[in-house]
């Protein structure tokens, strides 16, 4: 008896119930579309305040698109009186026949005619290299990397500026423009950027207190600076640097400025790497003899480039995007080609702005989205392949 | 005979397989690179600089600018103000612009990744939606338009529209009524400011007070009447002594009022709604770090939902998202710099552009502007340093 009076005792305390709750009723359903539809939309009156306005907005947003995209659209027509409101007496959405006659221009700039299909064969080879390279089941695709990061830069450098003594006509590279500009920064920019972000990695991981001051110096200004400081510094700063009849071309500066910019954010990367490695491994490899270089290339790098490919693409992701920059420069990518037409007098429309806009969104948004998706499905493999 | 002699100590390696020699050796062969490199680089300098008559030394910096910028926070003539008055000006609007882009980027990031964690279905799936759309358009893309075809597709100043309250939105700006102060305003500034310091002392009682007894005080509201209530009942005592210069349209222009540049809008949006992207999944991961053992534990020593958040998880969350979240601030600040290619007159516009296209000086004007960014980047990673430094997790 003294036992529950204990508890009744405890019972009396102000937060403790005496009485016992009614058993809640049975949900109606927990399974199926209803019950989905209960829990994750209807839950409860904030959410189906919520609901009703988010979806609203996505319905505007999906009408205004589409309007703009498709319904209200002009397909057809030779200038800009298809594309005025005023002219057409109608509501007027995306300008196509603009993008239809510039589409050449947005391509290859300003490439000469009768030469472009040496550009086509440059987008060909590339595309064979990323295809040879990343799909998992290809035969030899240690053979892919070689030409890939070899063959394919020195043939396109060739194709593409020109050889006289094998019969290809020297292009400038000022001529250069478009797609091709945005594609040869980006590839220049991916080609360059690991290794050397694999160097400065190394240095800075290095036991050489000189070689690891440098890497750090190098590594922290270039990530400290924005990357129109250090484009500036390639296009005004580096002719003063060189010898007057070496000075490098416009394009190649705002090149070299890519590069060393990419580089610093992938040494971070891959130092990120570097450092989820087990010492054990370190040991391991120094313990069956193999020295620095190869105790890297055998055993550390392959296992530490392996979890960091995600963070790698995300950086390439980052840097196809940063090309744009190049645009300040005063070099004709694929924004600039736009933002020159867009202002073009022939074309020159309310609607016409906009247009030139969704077409570059649309470029970007498809290589950075299947980039992104890349990323996203090999870190789900390698996921799979650490469980047991 | 050394051949024969038997070995005493550890076994003898040729001076050059070394290790240590071998390192010394390399260190001194990057640094001579080093060395050479910026040798030829400087020696060129010198001559393509000798060669094209331009001045070098930061001499430029006392000279009469003579151009005009757009936006000044700062007292600037092109008459009599010299390109260092610029560098300063142009300094400010960047600070100006970072500092606005990075509050509204955090609200709208917050709400994104917070509505991508939602139960509702349709909430997260559209902020999942925004944030990849966002984050995979070039910046540049984003500003050109906003700048391009929205801003500068607003009707002429004759066409304006109109903001209820008095401002009017066009192809040239936000114009807003400007505040001005009458005889007495000083006394509301007075009455906010008690009101704050009373707010700050009523906390405090009341967190010790409830360490104290577990009584808990309507902090809240008390705040809330002491920051907005009093100050406006001071107002309302003295009479209202405020009043608006409205904006007026002129035939081309606008006199009187706030001007907001659409270059300044533009980049502000632009760079507000990109970087929110980015700190939306800063804000998504850090929540999703926070194990789902740490809020059951939470309900089962008896605290509600709303506390739980607030003591339980949000405090372990901002462990992980804090120093991410910096980096996405310093971003915001070093991308403000796209600015040149819209026309906002910010340091990189107005330094690195113009003062360098007038004076020539490219190494001194660079090297400024670069020093600037990195003293911004380097102080921010050192103060990140010592805030992670106090959070670490103490482990056993």
């Amino acid at each position: 008896m003294t036992m529950s009076e204990g508890d009744l005792a405890v019972a009396k305390i102000a937060f403790v119930r005496d009485t016992v709750i009614d058993p809640r009723k049975p949900p109606i359903s927990m399974t199926g579309p209803w019950a989905w539809l209960r829990e994750r939309l209807l839950s409860t009156p904030f959410n189906v305040v919520m609901t009703i306005l988010v979806g609203a907005l996505l319905a505007w947003v999906g009408y205004e698109l589409a309007r703009f995209l498709l319904i209200d659209a002009v397909w057809t027509g030779v200038d800009r009186d298809a594309c005025r409101e005023e002219v057409q007496q109608r509501a007027i959405g995306a300008c196509w026949p603009f993008v239809w006659e510039r589409l050449n221009y947005f391509t290859y700039g300003s490439y000469p005619i009768s030469e472009r299909w040496r550009v086509d064969i440059f987008f060909a080879m590339l595309a064979f290299g990323v295809v040879w390279l990343l799909s998992l089941n290809a035969p030899r695709r240690d053979l892919g990397a070689a030409y890939f990061f070899i063959i394919v830069p020195v043939t396109s450098f060739i194709l593409l500026s020109g050889w006289e003594a094998i019969g290809l006509r020297t292009v400038d590279t000022s001529l250069w423009g478009g797609v091709l500009v945005t594609i040869v920064v980006a590839s220049v920019g991916i080609v360059v950027s690991l290794p050397l972000g694999i160097l400065l990695a190394l240095g800075r991981r290095s036991d050489m207190p000189a070689v690891r001051m440098a890497s750090i110096v190098f590594i922290e200004f270039v990530r400290g600076v924005p990357l129109v400081t250090v484009l500036f510094m390639a296009s005004v700063m580096l002719p003063l640097f060189v010898p007057e009849h070496l000075s490098p071309d416009k394009l190649v500066r705002a090149l070299v400025g890519i590069a060393l910019f990419a580089s610093a954010y992938m040494a971070e990367v891959v130092r990120a790497g570097l450092q989820s490695m087990p010492k054990g491994q370190y040991e391991g490899a120094m313990a069956v003899g193999l020295g620095y270089w190869q105790m890297m290339r055998l055993i550390i790098l392959p296992q530490a480039l392996k979890v960091t490919i995600p963070n790698i693409v995300n950086t390439y992701i980052g840097l196809f995007k940063d090309t744009t920059l190049v645009f300040i420069v005063g070099i004709f990518d694929l924004l600039r080609t736009i933002e020159v037409s867009r202002i073009d007098p022939k074309w020159a429309a309310p609607v016409t702005s906009t247009t030139g806009y969704a077409v570059a969104a649309i470029f970007y948004l498809v290589f950075c989205y299947a980039m992104s998706r890349y990323a996203r499905v090999t870190e789900e493999r390698l996921a799979k392949s650490d469980k047991r | 005979m050394s051949s024969d002699s038997t070995p005493s100590g550890p076994a003898r390696v040729a001076f050059y397989n070394d290790p240590k020699i071998r390192s010394i050796f390399y260190q001194l062969a990057l640094l001579a690179a080093i060395a050479f490199l910026v040798y030829g680089a400087v020696s060129n300098a010198i001559e393509n600089l000798a060669r094209a008559n331009i001045a070098s030394g930061f001499g430029f910096w006392n000279n009469t600018a003579g151009f005009d910028i757009s936006q000044t926070l700062i007292s600037y003539s092109s008459q009599a103000s010299t390109y260092g008055r610029a560098f300063w000006v142009g300094l400010l609007n960047t600070l100006l612009v970072a500092g606005l882009g990075i509050v509204f980027a955090t609200i709208l990031g917050f709400i994104v990744g917070l509505s991508r964690l939602s139960k509702n279905w349709l909430l997260s799936k559209v902020a999942g939606g925004f944030v990849e759309t966002i984050r995979n358009l070039p910046l540049l893309l984003q500003l050109l338009f906003w700048y391009n075809a929205v801003l500068k597709a607003l009707p002429d100043i004759r066409d304006s529209i109109v903001i209820p309250g008095g401002g009017m939105i066009n192809n040239r700006g936000l114009f807003l009524p400007r505040p001005e102060f009458l005889y007495g305003f000083e006394m509301v500034l007075v009455a906010l400011a008690v009101g704050v310091a009373g707010s700050i002392g009523f906390y405090i009682w009341a967190r010790k007070r409830q360490e104290r007894t577990g009584q808990q005080a309507p902090v809240a509201a008390v705040v809330l009447a002491l920051v907005i209530g009093l100050p406006l009942a001071v107002l309302a005592l003295k009479g209202f002594p405020l009043s608006f210069s409205y904006p007026q349209a002129g035939r081309f222009n606008i006199a009187g009022g706030v001007e907001i540049l659409p270059e300044f809008a533009a980049l502000l949006f632009g760079l507000s709604i990109y970087t929110a992207a980015f700190i939306a999944e800063v804000v998504r991961a850090g929540v999703l770090a926070v194990s789902h053992g740490q809020v059951e534990a939470a309900y089962s020593l008896g605290l509600q939902p709303r506390p739980t958040l607030r003591l339980i998880v949000v405090p372990q969350a901002m462990r992980v998202i804090i120093p991410p979240l910096t980096s996405q601030y310093l971003n915001l600040t070093k991308n403000s710099s796209l600015a040149v290619a819209i026309g906002y007159p910010d340091l990189v516009q107005v330094f690195t552009g113009t003062v360098l296209n007038q004076t020539g000086q490219a190494v001194e004007v660079v090297a400024i502007t670069m020093l600037v960014y990195l003293v911004i980047s380097l102080s921010t990673s050192l103060l990140m340093n010592i805030y992670n430094r106090r959070v670490a997790l103490v482990e056993r």
